[in-house]
């Protein structure tokens, strides 16, 4: 039924503190190579261009010396309950998986972008081009994930194959693949970040930082009002940067 | 009227035996030309035999192992096949043979096997050797520590992949039935 959350045993959650992002563009970068997202052709074209973690600007439009901005990175938000995954006709997007991370079957894709229409975000990309790597730069493609050719939706999948893996280790340790330590699973973009701007974990662990970092007062998530219950958390204390999360009212 | 009707007499038992035909002709292209079209046999490079090496009391394991970070590491290389067999025999018997080619060509030349995997799974698929541990190998793999001769590699002209590679329904009703999760990015990448 659509206007219901999904709940799992399992909310893999992220959590960006917007002051502590310099927009330095690590987590773009390594989310790329991580992901095999294809050498961009032309960057500056943003209605082609695929970037799977996006750093948006963000300011408070004020003069000197009242001036200030923000870095915004952006994640797929795995929604609660997300948009995309109700209007997609073919089942090639769903949020079936203990972890709640909002999957994408490439080759199921028809490719007719109603996913990118309905996600209030702008985290889907269509793929307008054959993914192509110049010579020398193939050497660079990770067998973890797979290669989306021309046509199909893709979108960031909070490197899902990092969670395979970790379970795998844990497996082979003995330990327990469902309740994995703090950091035995984190995102490319988690792991890259230089200034520590982003954290990942298990919401729902009281082991696992996040937990208690979402319950912060400065914590607030993208378009809350939409009811979409994304699993991207964001801290500012900056309370114009905090308003810049949904569209409010003058009088609000 | 009298010859009509003898002669429609004549075209049941002559449409039966047509029938009779065309029957046949199909399970003929169906099961035996179609299948043949469909796909390529290929024979593995080098005529390694499992039998030879469990005869020797070498477990599946030495060569076939996890990880210690749970990915499993498929084949062996050349160097790790290198360390029994890592000079020419001068043999001449046909497994004799067979070795020194293996030692001429990948050996002396430092190349990996270019061995066909006969369940290779798509680009797109996870598959965790770790996970199932628990099961047999032979329960999705060819018994082939019972083979002399490596059987032959069947390939899909259509798709590229082999024709011993487990389908996704064989995957789903297996997860089914032990109630393991069959959401998409289970076995997805």
């Amino acid at each position: 039924m659509s206007g219901q959350k999904k709940e799992f045993p399992i909310t893999w959650g992220m959590v960006i503190d917007i002051d502590k992002c310099t927009g330095c563009g690590a987590c773009m970068a390594s989310c790329q190579t991580e992901n095999n997202v294809e050498p961009q052709r032309e960057a500056s074209n943003k209605l082609r261009a695929t970037s799977w973690m996006l750093v948006y600007e963000l300011t408070n439009d004020k003069a000197f010396p009242n001036h200030d901005i923000a870095y915004l990175p952006r994640p797929c938000q795995q929604c609660g309950n997300p948009p995309c995954v109700s209007v997609c006709p073919v089942i090639a997007t769903d949020k079936n998986e203990n972890g709640g991370i909002v999957s994408q079957v490439y080759p199921r894709c028809i490719g007719c972008r109603y996913c990118v229409a309905a996600c209030p975000y702008h985290v889907r990309y269509f793929g307008w081009y054959d993914p192509i790597w110049p010579e020398g730069m193939d050497k660079t493609l990770s067998p973890m994930t797979s290669v989306r050719p021309r046509g199909v939706v893709e979108k960031c999948t909070f490197c899902h194959h990092r969670w395979t893996q970790a379970k795998d280790a844990a497996r082979v340790a003995g330990k327990d693949p469902e309740n994995l330590d703090d950091g035995a699973y984190v995102t490319s973009c988690v792991q890259n970040c230089p200034s520590g701007a982003l954290a990942f974990g298990d919401i729902k662990n009281p082991k696992h930082k996040v937990h208690e970092l979402v319950k912060s007062p400065y914590a607030f998530r993208l378009l809350e009002r939409l009811g979409t219950e994304t699993q991207v958390y964001y801290i500012s204390r900056r309370e114009w940067v905090r308003k810049l999360g949904d569209n409010y009212l003058k009088s609000e | 009227m009298e010859e009509k009707r003898s002669n429609s007499a004549g075209g049941v038992g002559g449409m039966a035996l047509f029938a009779l035909i065309g029957f046949v002709g199909a399970l003929v292209v169906g099961w035996g030309i179609f299948p043949k079209m469909l796909y390529s046999q290929k024979t593995q490079p080098i005529r390694f035999s499992h039998t030879v090496h469990s005869q020797l009391g070498i477990e599946c394991e030495q060569c076939h192992h996890l990880g210690p970070d749970g990915r499993f590491a498929g084949l062996p290389s050349t160097e790790s096949c290198a360390e029994c067999h890592g000079e020419e025999t001068g043999d001449t018997s046909a497994n004799g043979k067979e070795i020194d080619k293996f030692v001429k060509d990948y050996v002396k030349t430092g190349r990996q096997v270019p061995w066909l995997v006969y369940q290779y799974q798509p680009d797109n698929v996870f598959f965790s050797h770790a996970a199932h541990k628990g099961f047999e190998c032979t329960k999705c793999h060819l018994d082939v520590a019972k083979t002399d001769t490596p059987p032959p590699y069947y390939e899909n002209r259509l798709s590229g992949y082999s024709k011993d590679t487990m389908k996704m329904w064989e995957c789903e009703r297996c997860h089914a039935s032990m109630g393991t999760s069959n959401a998409c990015f289970v076995c997805h990448k």
